[in-house]
């Protein structure tokens, strides 16, 4: 206890008193100011306001925007609205609820199902908000209510326009869903915009472009009468409806590499070099989005939550996976061009790597070795220990630098919502996250895309069509242009891009050329796609899941297929003038050039001989 | 050497004889009173704004039944306890405003909204109270008025569950917990001069703040400048509340006449906006009779502080007291255009049950405190 005199806490005692009659006189004024407030406004404003009250006839009514649609690049329809009525309580105004409920159910039938999505809105629900306790009313429903529901106070029919994906598990994760807003969201968006409005982008492009397709709300000054009915509407100023959005994605295609990935897991990216323009997304396998427009049923949504499959799991954006040997053009390019290497220079391959004065074995993928190996060879044979090799001599920093230009680790800025950055070690990432020093054997295996390093089959996608463009990084958009329904022109969307600055640009044709003879060398590690209509060029890569996948370890009745390697395949075609690119992915599919080459391939005959740019109604403008 | 009535060794607490059975039960009678007299007319007035639903007024019963309960079992501890206990429940409280904003951040997927729901609770309405009883516990080490070092501590065990909550987001809570720390230090004798330069702090900070704000936070502020700019918003309830207010007069247009809550031009006229029910319905002369019951419930709370044996007692009753006030300040401000819309019940009278057991609580500690009080 704190020695203290009386004296003192006499005067400490003092010095509260006092402050407690200071903070009685600030009440005392604060409560004033209001007063007068009040004074002003009821007594001297008095007239004015009785006046305006009087007169407050007149209601605004907010009227909300139409969602706008969603188009793929033919001009079909992702998504679209659907005029819907719905039965909705409002939980405050109902005296007891069960009771309502049960006498309502002998009027419109309503299903257990129903019931428990009742329940899940309900408590989610923004207070004084009506919470649809059936959806879809017939005609007929919609008629016995209008009839017999004064017998139920604060229950009403709602016309709402519905949001459907004609699509369903094709788009589910490109376009992702909307569904209804709840308070986490409504403290984060404009009251006022979305005053009527029940629904908003949850994830996907309807998240990702949510402003665009949301529109803006109007409102309608309406007359009522002293019971609160509307007499008749006085003026009014319309909505801007949402904007149409016109993707780069082609349906067609989409169903083609869906379907080329079949049973497995994977994903696919495809994207249109000359444009960044994604043409495909596929994560497989894939579930139904309208489900959840109006609020998943909990068993439903069990069954997509805890499948071992992971549905729900957008692979192309959200998984991280070692890129393995795909990764290997990528540090040649470097090798080459931070002067590292020539094409001509050559290592010999034992079959295994060793640093100086280390016994450790870094192993290639081919037991007996390569033998000699210059640049060409080892990326059309996929040689590990060349890649020990370079990587070594150029070493972590410099590994970083030049991968991070191809946008490794970070997100790609995709339009659709969700992404991960994946992960492109460094010295100071381990520094700072693992609190370790970075040791040169992992310098090693980051050369052929193992250990820490992870990419998602969107950033692969997007630097193997830098690879295509000889150096220019465009960010991958799923949206071309949007459009005001109704209106003459179409706005693009702008395209965003850097350049990868590379000292020789013959670099690139080498490099590309290496990639060309993986598919159309004999000893290629991707000849089987070879095909003779056009040139591919590509590497195949398979990412080992043992170091990674340590969780997967104890699930003794899978053990052997979850810890095989993940297959992947970069490509793009046709090499003299890339029109797309590619980034295949199969969880668990073994090798790259046995399961995800050919899958590639699929994709890239699907695409090539359709059309170069997304068709839209109008003319089109540039956007800002 | 004076006898040290902090000294535990001397047990003066003794029943006062002239309100024995209150005095037993831990009640301040003049609080108690105060406190039933706002929430009777809380409630009359409920009925009024909740369209005449007797479940809205049955909820808010069962509400205030528990809170008052919660206050009475907390008017039972002494302030000792409340004293130990203060860092443990405002550390409790920070790492849930933590686990909240983790938890939040991962709840960014697809499927946020079907882990949600379940309970709900709001860590910051643990820090309402455990703020200033920390500062309290903080200042009351030293002598008072405070110098730099319990200064600089008080300040930043008041800014940490402020940051957190203000990038929840939630401007009305973390304006309330900021308060609570800085009335504290007000009770406290914080120096004038410092009170100055805390001022000028604020004005040079505001920018940065503006800065930082989300959009539509930033569009509350604008609105309050030019509420007809955003009719379907803010605006609107602030343009309503002034002609439900204003055309209320002086008597009021009666008990459930007012024309502007119950044709539903007043929005959230049960809750936030109640104060405008009451200007309207019972006019200036009603508006005063609730400020006089106000005023009264803020003066017994001012003379508890007062008339507190310690420090800490002093302080925590003085803060405690005075957030009730800016609770009080803030609302009515809001609804009648003095002040920029934040999201602030009128404490004790809005429908909703947050805020009101944490209030509850706080009376809780202002009765125990009177009620433990040594007899001199």
């Amino acid at each position: 206890m704190l020695e203290s005199s009386l004296e003192d806490r006499q005067r400490e005692q003092r010095l509260v008193r006092t402050r407690a009659l200071v903070s009685g006189a600030f009440v005392l004024l604060g409560v004033g100011a209001i007063l007068m407030r009040l004074f002003h406004l009821q007594l001297e404003r008095h007239d004015h306001f009785t006046v305006l009250s009087t007169e407050n006839r007149v209601k605004i009514q907010p009227v909300p925007p139409n969602r706008g649609l969603i188009f793929d690049a033919k001009g079909i329809v992702l998504a679209e609205n659907h005029p819907s009525f719905s039965l909705a309580i409002m939980i405050e105004k109902v005296d007891d609820l069960n009771a309502t409920i049960a006498e309502l159910r002998h009027l419109i039938p309503i299903e257990e199902s129903d019931l428990a999505r009742f329940e899940r809105l309900k408590r989610q629900r923004m207070r004084f908000q009506p919470v649809p306790i059936r959806q879809n009313l017939t005609p007929e429903e919609v008629a016995r209510f209008a009839v017999d529901g004064h017998r139920f106070p604060g229950v009403e029919v709602q016309a709402e326009l519905i949001r459907t994906y004609p699509q369903g598990l094709l788009t589910a994760h490109v376009l992702g869903y909307v569904g209804r807003i709840n308070e986490k969201e409504l403290a984060r968006i404009d009251k006022g915009n979305y005053a009527g409005t029940n629904f908003i982008g949850k994830s996907g492009v309807e998240l990702a472009h949510e402003d665009v397709l949301h529109g803006k709300v109007g409102h309608q000054q309406v007359e009522v009468n002293a019971r609160g009915r509307i007499l008749r509407t006085l003026s009014s100023t319309p909505p801007a409806p949402g904007q149409d959005l016109y993707l780069y994605l082609d349906i067609g295609l989409q169903r083609a590499a869906t379907a080329a990935l079949g049973e497995s897991r994977g994903a696919i990216v495809a994207i249109d070099p000359r444009s960044g323009g994604v043409l495909a997304l596929v994560s497989t396998p894939s579930f139904d989005p309208n489900l959840f427009v109006e609020g998943i049923s909990q068993s439903n949504y069990n069954a997509l939550l805890y499948s071992p499959d992971k549905p729900l799991y957008n692979r192309a954006i959200r998984g991280q996976y070692p890129p393995g040997s795909t990764i290997k053009p990528f540090v040649g390019l470097g090798g080459l061009s931070l002067g590292f290497i020539t094409p001509r220079k050559t290592t010999y391959c034992p079959g295994y790597f060793s640093l100086p004065g280390q016994k450790h074995r870094f192993r290639c993928w081919r037991r007996g070795g390569h033998g000699t190996v210059d640049l060409e060879q080892s990326i059309v044979e996929s040689c590990d220990v060349y890649f020990y090799w370079l990587a070594n001599q150029m070493g972590v920093d410099k590994l970083h630098g030049f991968l991070a230009e191809f946008g490794f680790g970070e997100r790609t800025g995709v339009d659709v919502s969700g992404e991960l950055p994946g992960l492109l070690p460094s010295r100071d990432w381990k520094e700072r996250v693992r609190n370790q020093p970075w040791y040169p054997g992992e310098t090693l295996i980051m050369g052929i895309g193992q250990g820490y390093f992870l990419a998602t089959p969107m950033q692969l996608a997007a630097a193997t069509a830098a690879l295509a463009n000889k150096g220019r990084l465009i960010q991958p958009r799923l949206a071309y242009a949007r459009r005001v329904p109704g209106a003459d022109t179409a706005t693009v969307f702008p395209m965003m891009s850097r350049q990868i600055s590379i000292t020789n640009s013959g670099d690139w044709d080498i490099t590309i050329e290496n990639m060309a003879k993986v598919v159309e060398s004999q000893r290629g590690t991707g000849k089987r796609i070879r095909s003779n209509d056009y040139r591919i060029a590509g590497k195949t890569g398979t990412s080992q899941v043992f170091t990674i996948g340590q969780k997967e370890r104890y699930d003794a009745t899978k053990i052997s297929e979850l810890l095989r390697d993940h297959a992947l395949f970069i490509a793009f075609a046709p090499v003299e003038d890339p029109r797309i690119a590619v980034a295949v992915l199969v969880e668990n599919g073994g090798s790259g050039g046995a399961t995800a080459a050919p899958i590639a391939r699929r994709v890239i005959d699907a695409y090539l001989g359709g059309t170069p740019l997304p068709e839209v109604p109008t003319e089109v403008v540039d956007g800002d | 050497m004076a006898i040290n009535p902090l000294d535990s060794r001397f047990n003066w607490q003794v029943d006062a004889p002239e309100n024995g059975w209150l005095r037993r039960l831990h009640i301040d009678a003049p609080l108690m009173t105060g406190l039933l007299a706002l929430c009777g007319f809380g409630l009359v007035v409920l009925y009024s704004a909740g369209d005449h639903e007797w479940i809205v007024i049955e909820r808010q019963v069962i509400r205030l039944g528990m809170a008052f309960a919660f206050m009475l079992a907390i008017a039972q501890i002494h302030s000792r306890q409340l004293k130990r206990w203060s860092l443990a429940l405002y550390g409790f409280g920070v790492l849930m405003l933590i686990a909240v904003l983790i938890v939040g951040d991962i709840g960014k997927g697809a499927q946020r909204w079907l882990d949600f729901g379940i309970v709900r609770f709001q860590p910051s309405e643990i820090l309402k109270l455990a703020v200033p009883m920390t500062v309290a516990w903080v200042l009351s080490r030293q002598r008072l008025p405070p110098r730099w070092p319990s200064l600089l501590l008080a300040a930043i065990l008041t800014m940490i569950p402020v940051g957190l909550i203000a990038k929840q987001p939630d401007l009305g809570t973390s304006l309330l917990v900021v308060s609570a720390g800085i009335t504290v230090l007000f009770i406290a004798g914080l120096s004038w001069r410092m009170i100055t330069g805390l001022a000028a702090i604020a004005g040079a900070v505001a920018p940065v703040v503006w800065m930082n704000m989300h959009g539509y936070q930033r569009a509350r502020v604008l609105t309050f400048m030019n509420p007809e700019a955003d009719p379907l918003g803010t605006g609107y309830h602030i343009i309503q509340s002034q002609i439900a207010i204003g055309s209320g007069g002086l008597s009021g247009k009666g008990w459930l006449h007012g024309t502007q809550s119950h044709l539903e031009f007043l929005p959230e006229r049960h809750t936030d906006f109640i104060f405008a029910v009451i200007g309207e319905e019972f006019g200036f002369t009603g508006i005063v009779a609730l400020m006089v019951i106000y005023l009264f419930i803020i003066g017994r709370g001012l003379m508890i502080a007062a008339r507190a044996q310690d420090n800490y007692e002093r302080l925590l009753a003085g803060g405690l007291t005075l957030v009730f006030f800016i609770y009080l300040f803030v609302n009515t401000g809001m609804v009648t255009g003095l002040l920029p819309v934040v999201g602030v019940p009128l404490p004790l009278i809005s429908y909703g049950g947050t805020s009101m057991v944490t209030l509850m609580a706080g009376f809780g500690m202002l009765m125990s405190i009177e009620t433990h009080r040594a007899k001199q």
